[in-house]
């Protein structure tokens, strides 16, 4: 067998390997370590939540050359109360973002602004949101969420398996939190576009689980039958045969979210756009790692806690311990068993070549 | 590989040739659906061409007690819609959103309208009796000819005003909850087909109890409306219909004035004195239904919480919707660009498929804007952009699918089938997931967020039609030519891009 021919191939043959399920405890504790941090982060620093969720205005002027300085003059002309944060976005924007304002203050701003960057008040950019909308939007999020977990969870256990869908859960649980604890820890702004960010990796992260388990679920069929191998190695095998289309899916998903992100960061400077490309960019990248990492380890161990499939790893055992007669019989399934090596590599265990290179 | 296998798979292998004629079918009726319709641009979001947009959450006004009911927000929809359409802009929409008693009334106005919307919306719209001193033609008089004497208690300064008021203006039928009830006001009818000079209010909506509409049994025909009073309401309606019955026309008249505009300015035949009254006239059904509802509405009105107010320039939509189309158009592009380079030969196959669904997103889109009103919001370009992927993602699962039976062994032909019927299910289930966190974003959520939602599940749906009715049958056909099935270096099959030498494993 040639060994530099496409990683694909090897991968599908199980010549190359990783052991995915076998090192689960090393996955674990780096994902462990990650919650630890996203539950430190969380209850120390917390969300940065913006207006649309605590309430508040927010003013955004565009001119050439306008200044911090500047906008910061022409608001402290009006009486305002509250934490007033004035920031510049990209090269011709300022935002001014306030407590929720009266209609009447509100235009006492736009005046204010308009009258010190000689624009006309059409043209500001405002956005206002009342304190108790912002708790109706996030009850409503918290609801979707919560709706879309039990739905799914009840979908998949239909589709697949109950552990399965267990396993699917946890894993997106996983990159739920993570992805929160990289917003609370750098600090990024919580919109409703982060929020539709959220919700989406949920559905992303599953889909990638989904690819990965129904293959798994494909190996796993009739392994009782033939007592090759266990639950964790056809699994495993599951995760390596399935790696290039995970690997593929996701830097396909992510190119369009990364454009997304370079259009919205870099061009727009802030807004919808952004706020939603980097949830998903850093959703993604989170999803992609579980459904590997975390999601199939998962399902192994509760799949080997069954009676029948700690029968079937007795028995994989005792043939693995069997001369090397059964080997033979065995052929590049064994491969997995014993990671990364490759067996029978003597000239008589290659297979007879016929047809085209 | 052997040629047994691909005479047993032409029987297995569906029929590519009519797939792809529905296929055309669809896309034939979409296109003369489009053409019919006359739906030439997609409708576009506040977010993306400049406007004001308020959601209002209604809740019970502070003095008046009860619950928020349904029908109380449909009127106050009404109301608000004839506030905002007296604004005379184009294309202005009040609509409410959510269900039942929980929800939020949206209006949205393109455009520059901006502190106009905002002012107009929030008020509350009170329901007031009032007696009419003197009604005319809607039209504003010539200053000249309004020489009449004001009637007592008619300054001569509101005189003129009246004389002026022109009825016929839309602008003049706003409403907006400005008339104060202890002043004597002018006021237009709500059809804009009378005017009025009216007294300060007498009975306020508060004192209504009860309002229905009902039909008169003994004729079997004419409906009208019986109205009913609290306590405190019996006793002021009773003064003033005992006070004005006896005056001449149209001092006689008692008008009922919603949110400033006059809805009825129905004569008192008698003095009422029982605490109910009926309201008869040449009534239709759905008048009668309506002037109850109005009524009813009066006996609570509601008052709005400010939920979220947004003006987008012009400038900032068209920077927006340019930031979108830009970003979705480098997104196909690197997606293409990948499966291109990863798939070669299969990528044209990715290629032409985005561009299949693509077609038919762009048509959906322009036919729902017609149909539902449907809007395209950043938030929904957004949705698109990122069913990119997962459009994609669906023919990669099914490549590699069909990438490992080929390693297995197979012939391409019996490959693309048979990688089909495990594919097949898997994107269905990965596609349903998505179907539900659309679905349930949805109807959970409220603005720009449900744009996402909407077009995220409409992609979503497009794929799944795309991957069964283009994708598969067009790798039937590819798979049939040469350059496919000998493993042509460029067609994505090749021994090398699959890690395959030869077709071992069935042999070993």
């Amino acid at each position: 067998m040639t060994k530099f021919a496409g990683l694909g191939g090897r991968l599908y043959r199980g010549e190359t390997s990783i052991d995915f399920i076998g090192k689960r405890r090393r996955w674990y504790a780096f994902s462990g370590i990650l919650i630890i941090a996203s539950a430190l982060a969380l209850s120390i620093q917390g969300l940065h939540l913006g207006i649309e969720f605590k309430g508040g205005s927010a003013f955004t002027v565009t001119k050439t050359a306008i200044t911090v300085a500047d906008a910061r003059s022409a608001i402290d002309t009006v009486k305002i109360p509250g934490e007033i944060i004035v920031q510049k976005i990209g090269t011709n924007k300022v935002r001014i973002q306030t407590s929720a304002l009266s209609n009447e203050l509100s235009n006492q701003v736009q005046d204010a602004l308009s009258a010190k960057f000689g624009v006309s008040v059409d043209s500001i950019d405002t956005q206002t949101v009342g304190p108790s909308w912002g708790k109706e939007i996030t009850k409503k999020a918290f609801y979707g969420l919560i709706g879309f977990l039990v739905v799914v969870l009840l979908y998949l256990a239909m589709a697949f398996e109950p552990k399965m869908a267990i396993a699917a859960i946890i894993s997106v649980i996983h990159d739920l939190f993570i992805t929160v604890g990289i917003y609370a820890l750098v600090g990024f702004d919580v919109t409703p576009a982060t929020v539709i960010g959220f919700l989406t990796i949920l559905g992303y992260s599953l889909y990638d689980t989904v690819v990965v388990f129904d293959k798994v679920r494909e190996n796993t069929r009739t392994i009782t039958s033939t007592s090759r191998m266990t639950y964790s190695q056809a699994a495993n095998l599951a995760v390596n045969q399935t790696l290039v289309r995970s690997i593929n899916t996701s830097i396909i998903a992510l190119l369009p979210v990364a454009s997304i992100l370079f259009v919205g960061a870099g061009l727009l400077g802030a807004g919808t756009l952004k706020d939603l490309s980097l949830a998903l960019f850093i959703g993604l990248a989170t999803g992609t790692y579980s459904s590997i990492f975390i999601a199939t380890p998962i399902l192994a161990v509760l799949r080997e806690q069954e009676p029948a499939m700690q029968a079937l790893a007795k028995r994989v055992a005792a043939r693995n311990a069997a001369p090397a007669v059964a080997v033979k019989s065995l052929d590049s399934t064994t491969a997995v068993t014993v990671s990364g090596k490759i067996q029978k590599r003597g000239p008589r265990n290659q297979p007879k070549k016929k047809g085209r290179r | 590989m052997s040629t047994s296998s691909q005479s047993r798979n032409a029987k297995t292998s569906s029929r590519p040739g009519r797939s792809l004629a529905i296929l055309l079918l669809v896309l034939v009726a979409l296109l003369s659906a489009v053409f019919i319709q006359g739906a030439t641009s997609v409708k576009l979001g506040l977010d993306l061409r400049g406007g004001t947009s308020v959601t209002l959450q209604p809740r019970i006004a502070t003095g008046s007690t009860g619950q928020v009911t349904s029908a109380a927000i449909d009127q106050a929809v009404a109301i608000i819609r004839q506030r905002v359409n007296s604004l005379g802009v184009a294309e202005s929409e009040v609509t409410a959103q959510g269900s039942g008693t929980n929800r939020q009334i949206v209006i949205s106005v393109p455009g520059a309208a901006g502190r106009r919307v905002v002012e107009l919306v929030g008020q509350t719209a009170e329901l007031r009796f009032r007696q009419v001193l003197v009604s005319g033609a809607p039209g504003a008089t010539p200053t000249t000819g309004s020489t009449a004497t004001p009637p007592t208690g008619v300054s001569a300064e509101l005189n003129a005003k009246f004389a002026a008021l022109d009825c016929t203006k839309a602008s003049n039928l706003q409403g907006a909850g400005t008339d104060s009830p202890t002043d004597t006001i002018v006021a237009c009818d709500q059809k804009g087909t009378g005017k009025y000079i009216l007294a300060p209010a007498e009975v306020l909506g508060l004192d209504i109890s009860k309002a229905s509409a009902a039909l008169n049994q003994s004729t079997g025909s004419g409906w009208f409306v019986v109205l009913d009073f609290t306590n405190e309401g019996t006793k002021k309606f009773a003064a003033l219909t005992t006070r004005v019955t006896t005056l001449a026309a149209p001092q006689n008249e008692v008008a009922i004035v919603l949110d400033g505009l006059v809805v009825s300015a129905p004569r008192i035949n008698e003095a009422i004195t029982a605490g109910s009254a009926e309201i008869t006239g040449s009534f239709t059904q759905s008048d009668a239904t309506d002037l109850a509802n109005v009524l009813k509405y009066g006996a609570l009105p509601l008052a709005f919480d400010r939920g979220e107010v947004q003006q987008v320039s012009p400038t900032l939509g068209a920077d927006q919707l340019h930031g979108g189309l830009l970003a979705g158009f480098i997104g196909l592009f690197l997606v293409l660009l990948y499966s291109l380079l990863y798939y070669r030969g299969l990528g044209v196959v990715s290629v032409g498929s985005l561009f299949v669904a693509g077609v038919l997103a762009y048509l959906l889109i322009l036919l729902l804007g017609e149909w539902i009103g449907f809007t395209l919001t950043l938030a929904g370009i957004a949705g698109v952009i990122v069913a990119i992927g997962i459009t994609a993602d669906s023919f990669i699962v099914y490549f590699e699918r069909i990438r490992d039976e080929v390693r297995e062994g197979r012939s391409l032909r019996s490959a693309v089938e048979t990688g089909w019927h495990r594919a097949r299910r898997t994107i269905i289930v990965a596609d349903f997931v998505s179907i539900i966190a659309a679905a349930l974003l949805y109807i959970f959520a409220v603005g720009g967020v449900r744009g996402f939602a909407f077009t995220l599940g409409l992609t979503t749906l497009i794929d799944l039609f795309v991957v069964f009715i283009f994708t598969k049958p067009l790798l039937t056909v590819l798979a049939r030519l040469h350059f496919y099935s000998s493993g042509h270096p460029l067609s994505g099959f090749s021994p090398q891009s699959l890690g395959i030498v030869t077709t071992i494993s069935k042999e070993a």
